[in-house]
């Protein structure tokens, strides 16, 4: 059995996010870099299968983006992942969701994954599009959000439980698979001392396009139907105001402010 | 010639979800620069309610997918119907509610069209030329990014729930039954679903909601926080410390590792405004604080601030309320 991972770097979420000089990205500088929480999940889920199967499954993790990288790649190695898959080219750069799972998808092609687990979003580009794309370009079934994770004795089909709106869903899918996982699935593992060590010796593959068959004007910028033309600040909410008096008046207030000024109620 | 688009609208015990007639009302507001035709799709069995009610707020046509082999959700099968209706009907322009089911629907249906992306949208800027300019909010909603999808690509958007108002009801458009089925048996398939919400409001879609933190104390005191959510006819939602001390379900936690809501009215109560939490609720119309400690960052996001005991606001509150809305 056969299991991959894609995770993604993304800017840890404490970061102050401000708008650069060309109204397009982030300021880049000072950033604190993090593997995306969510694929946290997606790691130790993968960890744990392999566990369970007493080690024979091979756990890959696959990443797209610069040099950087290869250290978000190196802390699931660290974390117990066996291989890493660095998909990198400076032809990948500025891709929209779609452009994305393309490379993604390119790469897990080559791979022949049963399983692949990833985040249900990550939470720079907050899309939620990757995981059901991916799927959907290697014409593999899909379940989202999943929050339990079952593997059948024959290894031939999974039962999971998903979140909805308003309930959960309880889904039984054949193999070969991709599941986006949600909070609540399981509680990540630390990287141990002897993981990290142990991790600077694994391998970490580098493909590029050209490697993974992939046209450059497919992928990147080039490659994106969604053109991002600019970031805008958030709205300024007004001052708050504050409500006085004893707890009666003050509710008082509050209710006729909610009816008469706002009119929300 | 103007493009088409197509509102995919989605059904819940049998009737339609508030989301299909918002989703709906960003259509029209499309069309009404580009001159498009406004039609809807169901995908389901036993969709005539759901279908008029779209056909009498504005869509000219609805098309009612409607079979017992869609009766159960599919992942797969209503992707294969959806993308099957959107090609042969030229659909140019794909609209959903960005909820977990047009969250699981959205990416397939683009990829399958060959369409260009954006989802949770927040704003819809619609070119004299076709093109469409939409607001998504990125890095958990610190900042706004603008894409442009535009006019020689099949668009596919889904917007974020309490975006656009309901398309109000009018016009008489007409209904086309197809009969059409499953065709290839699905490889996910849902054996059960269950219900959390128990009927109540949803909290994505929940247009007020009342939410309670950590100083909430324990699961029981919650009462205090439901009791004030029924008398406005709105959802319950917790901050992620309130949900950490097992106080409520993760279904109810707002903010980064929970749900973003976007209600009219957002009420915190005894929540401090964590970045965590502020990310998950900012873009709601109003809100409201009450918090003990006057210098809470909650209240730098809040509109209206009450500054004491939770314990005490919040009961008088509910009951000043039933009176002013006449419960």
């Amino acid at each position: 059995m056969k299991i991959g991972v894609l995770v993604k770097q993304v800017p840890d979420t404490e970061t102050k996010i401000r708008i650069g000089p060309d109204g397009t990205d982030i300021v880049r500088e000072g950033i604190k870099y993090v593997m995306n929480p969510y694929d946290e999940f997606a790691v130790e889920q993968g960890l744990q299968i392999k566990e369970k199967q007493g080690g024979t499954p091979e756990v890959t993790v696959v990443s797209m983006g610069p040099a950087s990288v290869a250290e978000t790649v190196r802390t699931a190695l660290a974390m117990g992942a066996d291989r890493g898959v660095h998909l990198r080219d400076d032809a990948f750069e500025g891709g929209d969701a779609l452009a994305t799972a393309r490379v993604l998808a390119a790469a897990l092609r080559a791979e022949n994954f049963d399983l692949v687990f990833t985040g249900k979003m990550a939470i720079d580009d907050n899309a939620s599009v990757v995981p059901t794309a991916v799927a959907e370009m290697l014409n593999m079934p899909h379940v989202n959000l999943v929050q339990a994770f079952e593997l059948a004795a024959d290894g031939k089909t999974a039962t999971v439980r998903r979140r909805i709106d308003g309930g959960e869903e309880i889904i039984e899918c054949a193999l070969p698979a991709l599941f986006s996982c949600e909070k609540g699935l399981n509680e990540p593992r630390y990287a141990s001392l002897t993981g990290i060590m142990k991790a600077k010796k694994k391998p970490i593959e580098e493909k590029n396009a050209a490697a993974l068959g992939l046209a450059p004007g497919t992928v990147g910028a080039a490659g994106s139907g969604a053109r991002r033309t600019r970031l805008l600040p958030l709205a300024e909410r007004g001052a708050c105001k504050f409500v006085e008096g004893d707890v009666r008046e003050q509710v008082r207030t509050l209710v006729g402010l909610l009816r008469n000024e706002s009119k929300v109620l | 010639m103007p493009k088409n688009i197509l509102v995919v609208a989605e059904t819940k015990g049998g009737g339609l979800r508030k989301t299909g007639l918002e989703t709906l009302a960003a259509a029209k507001h499309v069309a009404a620069t580009t001159g498009a035709e406004v039609t809807a799709v169901l995908v389901g069995h036993g969709l005539d309610a759901a279908a008029a009610a779209l056909a009498q707020h504005g869509a000219a046509v609805v098309y009612a997918i409607d079979d017992a082999s869609y009766a159960t959700y599919s992942s797969e099968a209503y992707t294969e119907a959806l993308s099957r209706l959107a090609r042969e009907r030229g659909a140019g322009c794909v609209l959903f509610a960005d909820t977990s089911f047009g969250k699981d629907l959205a990416p397939a249906v683009a990829v399958r069209l060959e369409a260009a992306l954006v989802t949770d949208v927040v704003g819809l800027d619609p070119q004299a030329d076709g093109g469409l300019k939409v607001v998504h909010p990125i890095y958990t909603g610190k900042v706004n990014a603008e894409y442009l999808l535009q006019a020689n690509t099949v668009q596919v958007v889904s917007m974020r729930p309490n975006v656009f108002m309901p398309a109000p009801e009018g016009g008489s458009g007409r209904v086309e039954k197809l009969a059409w089925s499953v065709q290839s048996p699905p490889r996910a398939v849902v054996k059960e679903v269950l219900a959390t919400t128990g009927g109540k409001v949803e909290l994505g879609e929940a247009d007020r909601i009342v939410s309670g933190g950590r100083s909430l104390k324990s699961a029981e005191n919650f009462k205090i926080i439901e009791d004030l959510a029924e008398v406005l006819g709105g959802a319950v939602g917790a901050s992620r410390a309130a949900v950490d001390a097992g106080y409520q379900p993760h279904s109810r936690q707002v903010g980064q590792t929970g749900k973003v809501v976007n209600p009219t009215l957002y009420i915190a109560c005894g929540i401090s405004g964590a970045i965590q939490h502020l990310v998950g609720m900012r873009t709601s119309k109003v809100i409201v604080a009450i918090n003990k400690d006057p210098s809470a960052p909650i209240f730098q996001t809040a509109d209206y601030g009450v500054v004491g005991d939770l314990f005490e606001v919040v009961p008088i509150l509910t009951e000043e309320l039933k009176t002013t809305l006449g419960k």
